[in-house]
């Protein structure tokens, strides 16, 4: 729209190409910064209402900008730069942090029209990127030259690389049955939601997103109560800002892309007509995937790094191993959406119900529940085979443990107390 | 092909701008008044005691070499998922013959306690 405007003002095409692309990307790079302040004040808000308080309440109506305050303090704030840190590391890890972020921002579609550049290869270049940032908190770690920091760091290797691999096995259902890699053609492609198809990919991707965060209850790199802050210890002022700002957008970007892939993106009435709606929808859903996202970080536990790890590589990763030829299989003997069909019906010459309902769903929603709906099936399938084999593991295990506590003889230690071995052999002796 | 990719190096070039920018503003606005015990190694208040930098241990390094495999084995999948629907019966054979092959390795792993993490 631009690039025409300025064309007909009279100006070069290639420079009116550059200009239209610049304005697009500084959109997208801006975005992610105007909404970390008023979303940074939203989280407050739910956290001090889930803990039973009020949140911010002083700076501007209902403390909304009091992010805007906190932002202020943080730049006239000292950067100190620890002694015998590795300078050019030190201050490269937030710059690498903070771009990975909103190289993200490049592609999420906001609408049909409103998308930085939508790539062919969409989603493998948001996981590609984002995996960049754990090089950024491994560099934050090893630069700083602390022991907690580098403690944090060690456990980035082990987090952040660990669950990309079940985030991507999970995205890669609806990459199948869109048959495309771009976020434009994977929002284009969902008729029907995929959430309804896939619903245990939704599930492996929100958990494996969240882990990838590491945001609680997964937020070991930076376990206040163990490391004190984590990777970000020695980092001050503006410095430690960018670290916060990151990881603010980052899960925010989370919860977009989740809708992109499986809540049908700026998909909703209308949407094709009126692009701005498109956006209003897409923000609709992320953001009520962000109010789980938080309600599980105010309400979990943290969990210890070895459950972390187990969970990861002894469940997730060869349950999305196995859900993804699975769903190949289901794929393959699901009746395939006759769209064109569809399309027909629904323009057909002859009046009726069925032309009808063609019109008033969407002749493409239609054509593709048949699909959907097996896709579901197979998938309410694959939980309750998947929940009777954990079933089966849990109870031998318990059953194992059972026979060890057997072995060991009670009898001697008396009492309903607590039994410990020192007890044990005293009385033991005794008699 | 190239055109696709442009946005994409002007945002690499904007997003570090601005994260320099802030850095370098905050150096500005902000004090800058170190000392000796200003720039200690924070270790809960006590003087540090050796080295901060120590080598990474083992386990770290198991732990990316299996994500390494299944690193490689999802930018197979990749494509593999992208043409999945055009491609006949063969496709989902040869993935599951691939998938099968990695779950062995993925068992023999498991059982020899290289996902064990003590």
């Amino acid at each position: 729209m631009v690039k025409d405007a300025l064309i007909q003002a009279g100006m070069n095409i290639g420079w009116a190409t550059f200009i239209d692309l610049l304005l697009g990307v500084i959109v997208a790079a801006s975005f992610g910064m105007v909404w970390v302040l008023l979303g940074i004040w939203i989280e407050r808000k739910w956290a001090g209402r889930f803990q039973n308080r009020i949140g911010p309440n002083r700076v501007g109506p209902y403390g909304s900008i009091q992010s805007v305050a906190d932002a202020l303090k943080l730049l006239t704030k000292e950067v100190i730069i620890p002694r015998n840190a590795d300078r050019p590391v030190y201050f490269l890890a937030p710059v690498l942090v903070v771009a990975s972020v909103i190289l993200i921002a490049a592609v999420i579609p906001f609408s049909p029209v409103v998308i930085g550049t939508d790539l062919s290869i969409g989603i493998l270049y948001v996981m590609a990127v984002s995996s960049i940032g754990a090089i950024g908190i491994m560099m934050a770690g090893w630069g700083s030259n602390n022991k907690y920091a580098l403690l944090g760091a060690f456990r980035v290797v082990a987090q952040l690389i660990s669950y990309e691999v079940p985030t991507v096995l999970s995205a890669m259902i609806p990459v199948m049955i869109a048959g495309t890699l771009s976020m434009q053609g994977l929002v284009h492609g969902q008729h029907v939601w995929f959430i309804v198809s896939a619903p245990v990919a939704a599930v492996l991707f929100f958990i494996a997103s969240q882990a990838e965060l590491g945001r609680a209850p997964f937020d070991l790199l930076e376990a206040e109560s163990e490391l004190v802050a984590g990777f970000n210890i020695e980092y001050s002022g503006m410095a430690f800002a960018m670290f916060y700002l990151a990881e603010f957008m980052h899960s925010f970007f989370v919860a977009i892309l989740f809708s992109v892939l499986f809540l049908g993106g700026w998909r909703g009435p209308g949407a094709e007509q009126i692009p701005f709606l498109g956006i209003v929808y897409l923000f609709i859903k992320s953001i009520l995937v962000y109010f789980v996202s938080v309600w599980l970080r105010l309400t979990v536990p943290r969990v210890r790094i070895d459950q972390l790890l187990n969970l990861n590589w002894k469940f997730l990763v060869p349950l999305a191993m196995i859900y993804v030829i699975f769903m190949a299989f289901v794929l393959k003997i699901a009746p395939v959406p006759d769209l064109s069909g569809a399309q027909a019906i629904a323009a057909g010459p002859y009046e009726g119900v069925a032309s009808g309902i063609y019109r008033l769903l969407g002749p493409d929603f239609v054509a593709t529940l048949p699909q959907a709906g097996v896709l579901l099936l197979a998938n309410v399938l694959f939980v309750v085979v998947a929940a009777a084999v954990l079933r089966e593991v849990s109870r031998r295990r318990r059953m194992r443990v059972e026979d060890l506590v057997d072995e060991t003889d009670y009898s001697g230690a008396g009492g309903a107390g607590g039994y410990t071995p020192a007890d044990h052999s005293e009385t033991a002796a005794a008699r | 092909m190239f055109e696709d990719f442009l946005p994409i190096f002007v945002l690499i070039g904007i997003s570090t701008a601005l994260t320099a920018f802030v850095l370098v503003m905050s150096r500005l606005f902000g004090p800058f008044r170190p000392n000796k015990r200003k720039l200690m190694p924070y270790e809960s208040g006590m003087d540090p005691i050796g080295p901060a930098i120590r080598r990474i241990p083992v386990k770290f390094y198991l732990v990316a070499v299996s994500f390494i495999v299944f690193d490689i084995e999802v930018i197979f999948f990749l494509p593999w998922a992208v043409v999945y629907r055009q491609m006949g019966l063969y496709a989902l054979a040869v993935m599951g013959l691939f998938t099968f092959i990695l779950l062995v390795g993925y068992i023999y792993e498991w059982k020899r306690g290289g996902l064990e993490w003590e």
